[in-house]
């Protein structure tokens, strides 16, 4: 019987417990999870919604060969492309964040810093803030003509003599890529900047947290034995940020990878579809396009991709030594 | 020698001292500058077509976007209270539902041995992978082909209400409820329930009287969670709801930026974006210690 509370194994207490939330979740979880996969199945769309429209055909495989092979029809579509796109965004994305987090929380656990507990109350402002809101705020700050960061460019570039309208840049909506051999389009630029500012802060916190724990006699005894910071830095400092910073990475990417209000309200997904990601075209698939079987498949393949993720994370996180049994 | 080194590891120089200070204000400022400018383009006149320049109050500063956010943001006749009531109704109805159901479900899954336990845990694990999107369609289509008959409400499509919305979202924080209570639950020492079932107290009683009140924390932040993600809840409010009396907060503000930048109502979003944002940051920074305490697992659902 291990950790668990000594019940007789018939008992039907458990289940009385439990009932009220599986009723609920057979419901409204796992009933529309099975009726959305024998929708991908079928041709369900906008004639099928109304009362006493006929049954949806079914159409086997079809959408999925459709979603996999590009031959959706609608505009700027390309699976392949997509996919591509999401996993390097949320790559990325998380590479900065944790640099940035590790850095400034090292710059936060100096003892030479006042103001400490100031700066970091400040400094996770950004997450308290509703996604939607961030997204609508960081599309306004990129705005053409009435932008802060264009504003703020020419203003910094008044005191090289840099014409202002150097800085006229269409941020969300320039079709030609800034830098020509990396074939990613300006919005990229805009939403990572966007990205970073949302997610440094909570990686610091984490990494803030991690330091705090690390023995000062480690740093001591590692400059008794005559070695420089930067050794003591690889050796003790990352040895011990790294079991607290790699599963909070993979839950990171995971966010990222998924993550709808900047690709959505910031960019729309443009120019041409190109910073559109997964979650964003399964809403648009049923949303605007009212493609339901389409939305429906999408989703699925959406869930396996996810499955696959986590499978090699997990994998991931079991391969990183632990700190305590060094 | 030893001793100058000692002292430089304790000691940083002045110049180090500047720096670091210099460092650290400097990343507060990228950190606030999004916050000010929207705080500063709020204050502006109404009449303004866009902002011309970065200044920290405007010229002719006012306070009348709020008034207009307050008396109508957008083109639909609702007012800010009538939208945010229902935000607020979604957001309290489905974090309520969630806790309430999930912490009766947690307490087994964390307690009891059974038969099927490791089998819910699975599908509960596999539905918390989900983004919330990818339940849209079926949960539209079959939401769609439901019509409803209330006593105080009348005939309605359930799709095409509060209710159903509310139920969509259930459908993805219950299952986040019950794992992250769970998680939770296990962290609390048995010993006190050991002792009660050792002198004869029923599962209920024991629920009741020790392990309700222990996971308090537990259960305010996972409710507090629920909350925040109903209170901005954007995709299944925008795709089912159609009548502008049960619009909520978030969809008011994806309707006023609109799909063409030059016609954005600019202090009008601001100061909207402002009003949406007080409410669970006051929450938030009131109830700081209590939150950080009682987060068990790292998992939200986006």
């Amino acid at each position: 019987m291990s950790i668990f509370t000594r019940i007789n194994r018939r008992s039907l207490t458990p289940y009385m417990f439990i009932a009220p939330a599986l009723v609920v979740m057979a419901i409204v979880t796992i009933y529309p999870l099975i009726f959305q996969f024998w929708m991908s199945f079928t041709n369900y769309g906008l004639a099928n919604l109304r009362q006493g429209a006929p049954a949806p055909d079914w159409v086997g495989l079809e959408n999925y060969v459709k979603i996999l092979t590009s031959e959706l029809a609608i505009p700027n579509y390309s699976f392949l492309r997509l996919f591509l796109y999401n996993i390097f965004w949320a790559l990325s994305n998380v590479t900065i964040h944790i640099i940035l987090g590790v850095a400034i929380a090292l710059l936060l656990n100096h003892p030479g810093l006042k103001l400490k507990r100031l700066y970091r109350a400040l400094y996770v402002l950004p997450v308290l803030i509703p996604p939607i809101v961030v997204a609508t705020t960081w599309r306004n700050m990129f705005n053409q003509d009435a932008g802060a960061v264009n504003m703020l460019l020419a203003m910094v570039g008044q005191i090289f003599h840099i014409p202002p309208d150097t800085f006229k840049l269409d941020w969300l909506r320039q079709v030609e890529d800034p830098i020509s051999f990396i074939p990613l389009p300006l919005s990229y630029y805009a939403m990572l900047i966007a990205n970073i500012w949302l997610g440094w802060p909570l990686n610091a916190v984490v990494a803030t947290g991690a330091l705090q724990a690390i023995p000062k006699d480690l740093y001591e005894a590692a400059e008794i034995d005559g070695a420089g910071k930067w050794a003591s830095f690889k050796t003790i400092t990352l040895t011990y940020l790294r079991p607290a910073m790699v599963p909070f990475a993979i839950y990171g990417f995971v966010v990222t990878f998924n993550l709808f209000s900047l690709a959505y309200f910031m960019s729309s997904g443009g120019p041409f579809g190109r910073t559109e990601l997964l979650v964003t075209q399964a809403y648009r698939l049923v949303n605007e396009r009212q493609l339901y079987a389409v939305g429906a498949a999408f989703a699925v393949v959406l869930f396996v991709i996810l499955l696959t993720i986590s499978l090699i994370t997990n994998r991931l996180s079991k391969a990183t030594a632990r700190y305590d049994d060094f | 020698m030893t001793t100058s080194k000692r002292r430089s590891f304790r000691e940083p120089s002045l110049l180090t001292k500047i720096l670091l200070q210099l460092a650290a204000i400097g990343i507060l400022i990228t950190v606030l500058f999004p916050i000010i400018w929207v705080f500063s383009v709020s204050l502006s006149p109404l009449n303004l077509i866009r902002p011309d320049g970065l200044n920290l109050i405007p010229k002719d500063a006012t306070l009348e976007a709020y008034l207009k956010v307050i008396d109508r943001p957008t083109s639909n006749p609702v007012s800010f209270i009538e939208l945010a009531f229902n935000s607020l109704k979604i957001a309290g109805g489905t974090a309520l539902a969630s806790v309430s159901l999930g912490v009766l479900a947690a307490y087994p899954l964390s307690r009891l041995a059974f038969k099927g336990r490791t089998f819910i845990m699975l599908v509960i694990l596999g539905v918390l992978m989900l983004p919330a999107v990818a339940t849209l369609a079926p949960l539209f289509v079959t939401l769609n082909g439901i019509k409803l008959n209330l006593p105080i409400l009348g005939a309605f499509n359930l799709r095409n209400s509060q209710l159903g919305v509310g139920i969509a979202i259930v459908s993805g924080s219950l299952p986040f409820a019950i794992w992250n209570l769970k998680g939770y639950l296990d962290t609390i020492p048995r010993e006190l329930e050991e002792a009660a079932a050792v002198d004869g107290a029923s599962q209920a009683r024991i629920f009741r009287s020790i392990v309700l009140p222990l996971a308090l924390p537990a259960i305010a932040v996972t409710g507090f969670l629920g909350f925040i993600s109903g209170w901005t809840e954007f995709y299944y409010s925008w795709m089912f709801l159609t009548q502008p009396r049960d619009f909520t907060l978030a969809m008011a503000l994806s309707a006023m930026t609109g799909t063409y930048a030059s016609a954005i109502p600019w202090p009008l979003v601001s100061a909207f974006s402002i009003m949406l944002t007080l409410p669970p940051a006051i929450v938030y920074l009131l109830s700081q210690r209590f939150i950080t305490g009682g987060l068990a697992v790292g998992s939200v659902k986006g």
